[in-house]
């Protein structure tokens, strides 16, 4: 947890995100890399620099092999939590970055790749 | 003489243990290992003395070939003392291997002595002892390592407790600074002191700086609002200080409320808020 953290910030402070871009892509890191561990039952993270015609970005995705979402749509309701949360981590995270996708099935897993551009 | 497959380890130590001491004493105080700076000659006596005679015991019941049994129950439980005392010492997990280790060479001597002519059976027991203390020597580390681990959660604990100072600011108005990553363990402590401290002095108001928490996401929002929502239910208004802009603007697209606070840019503004609340005015003297 802390060390994705870290490394997002690292890259964003080297590819010169704005402060706010980089605290929303740290928090949106944060809130996915905990959802992969307590409701994934633990995954990988992976970090990508994009270029796109001169358009600079960073994408990260979670993958784990837990329970998977049954109904994504509810999952991305705020406020709707299967544990003691608040019900705010994919929701809101949806929102912090500009693009969110998020691929999964029950019983094999779920895998949220976001990207934010500069 | 004894027969091929007896030792005669049992008979060297009960009947040169005094001599066997001597030397083992000798021998730790002269090695390179020796800590005359962290253990006293009359301490070092002492243990060596004492896990000799526990050791000749355990040699006597005749379980040579496994140091977890009962036999060597006694002599496990002296070295798990020495280990732990050294472990909070400042000893190094080799300084108490070596207090074991070290014996090798005085039991090595008179078994030399007593084995004759017999090299075979010299090879044997050379053997034994070897094995018998170095498991015990790796039982030392292991016992060392599970103290360290100990100690430094309590350290942890107790940095934890230092580093959420609950302060007065004034009379009823209490602050506590928070600076690093808010987990689950540290928002407890925080929380705990902060309701202590609400209770002890009667405050009315309490002030929580997040100025130096780096990420404020839904879980650490989730630690704030809980801690919000108890200071109310003693009859404290809590004031959330520190809330930079990127910070703030975060909060707001992650869609967190955090309801029942007062929320203020900085300390300052908070400080000022609480003084104002508690009937103060501030103003300031003409010079
Ligand atoms: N990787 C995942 N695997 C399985 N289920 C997931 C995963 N991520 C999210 N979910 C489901 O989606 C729900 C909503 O997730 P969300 O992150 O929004 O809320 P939360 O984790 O319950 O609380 P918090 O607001 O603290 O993040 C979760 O309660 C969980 O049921
Ligand atoms: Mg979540």
């Amino acid at each position: 947890m802390v060390s994705v953290r870290q490394a997002v910030r690292a890259w964003a402070v080297e590819m010169k995100f704005s402060l706010v871009d980089q605290t929303k892509l740290v928090t949106a890191a944060s809130e996915l890399a905990r959802n992969t561990l307590i409701h994934g039952g633990g995954g990988s993270a992976r970090l990508e620099a994009l270029e796109d015609g001169g358009r600079q970005g960073i994408r990260l995705i979670f993958e784990d092999q837990g329970p998977g979402i049954e109904d994504v749509k509810l999952a991305l309701t705020d406020g709707y939590t299967t544990g003691h949360g608040l019900g705010l981590g994919l929701s809101g995270s949806r929102r912090l970055v500009n693009e969110f996708e998020i691929t999964t099935s029950p019983g094999e897993g779920t895998r949220v790749a976001v990207t934010k551009w500069k | 003489m004894a027969s091929p497959d007896s030792s005669i380890l049992p008979a060297v130590v009960r009947d040169h243990q005094r001599e066997i001491l001597q030397q083992w004493i000798a021998e730790q105080s002269s090695g390179s290992n020796a800590r005359s700076d962290l253990l006293s000659d009359a301490e070092l006596r002492q243990q060596s003395s004492e896990f000799l005679q526990l050791f000749r015991e355990a040699v006597q019941a005749g379980n040579l070939g496994n140091v977890m049994g009962t036999e060597w129950q006694g002599v496990r439980e002296l070295l798990a003392t020495v280990s732990k005392a050294n472990a909070i010492r400042g000893f190094t997990p080799i300084d108490t291997a070596t207090f074991v280790l070290s014996l090798k060479r005085p039991l090595f001597q008179q078994l030399t002595t007593d084995a004759g002519s017999d090299a075979d059976l010299l090879a044997r027991e050379t053997w034994t002892v070897t094995t018998v203390l170095d498991s015990l020597a790796l039982f030392t580390t292991e016992v060392f390592q599970r103290s360290r681990e100990e100690v430094i959660s309590r350290q942890q604990q107790e940095l934890m407790e230092l580093s959420t100072p609950v302060v007065k600011l004034w009379d009823g108005i209490l602050a506590v600074p928070l600076i690093g990553t808010l987990d689950s363990a540290r928002t407890q402590v925080v929380m705990e002191s902060l309701l202590q401290r609400i209770v002890d002095t009667e405050a009315g108001i309490a002030i929580i700086d997040i100025a130096g928490v780096p990420t404020v996401d839904t879980l650490v929002a989730q630690h704030l609002i809980k801690t919000v929502a108890a200071a109310r239910l003693m009859g404290a208004e809590c004031i959330i200080s520190g809330i930079r802009p990127q910070i703030a603007q975060t909060i707001v697209h992650l869609g967190v409320e955090l309801v029942g606070a007062v929320t203020k840019a900085t300390l300052a503004d908070a400080i000022l808020y609480a003084l104002r609340q508690s009937g103060w005015s501030v103003s300031r003297g003409r010079s």
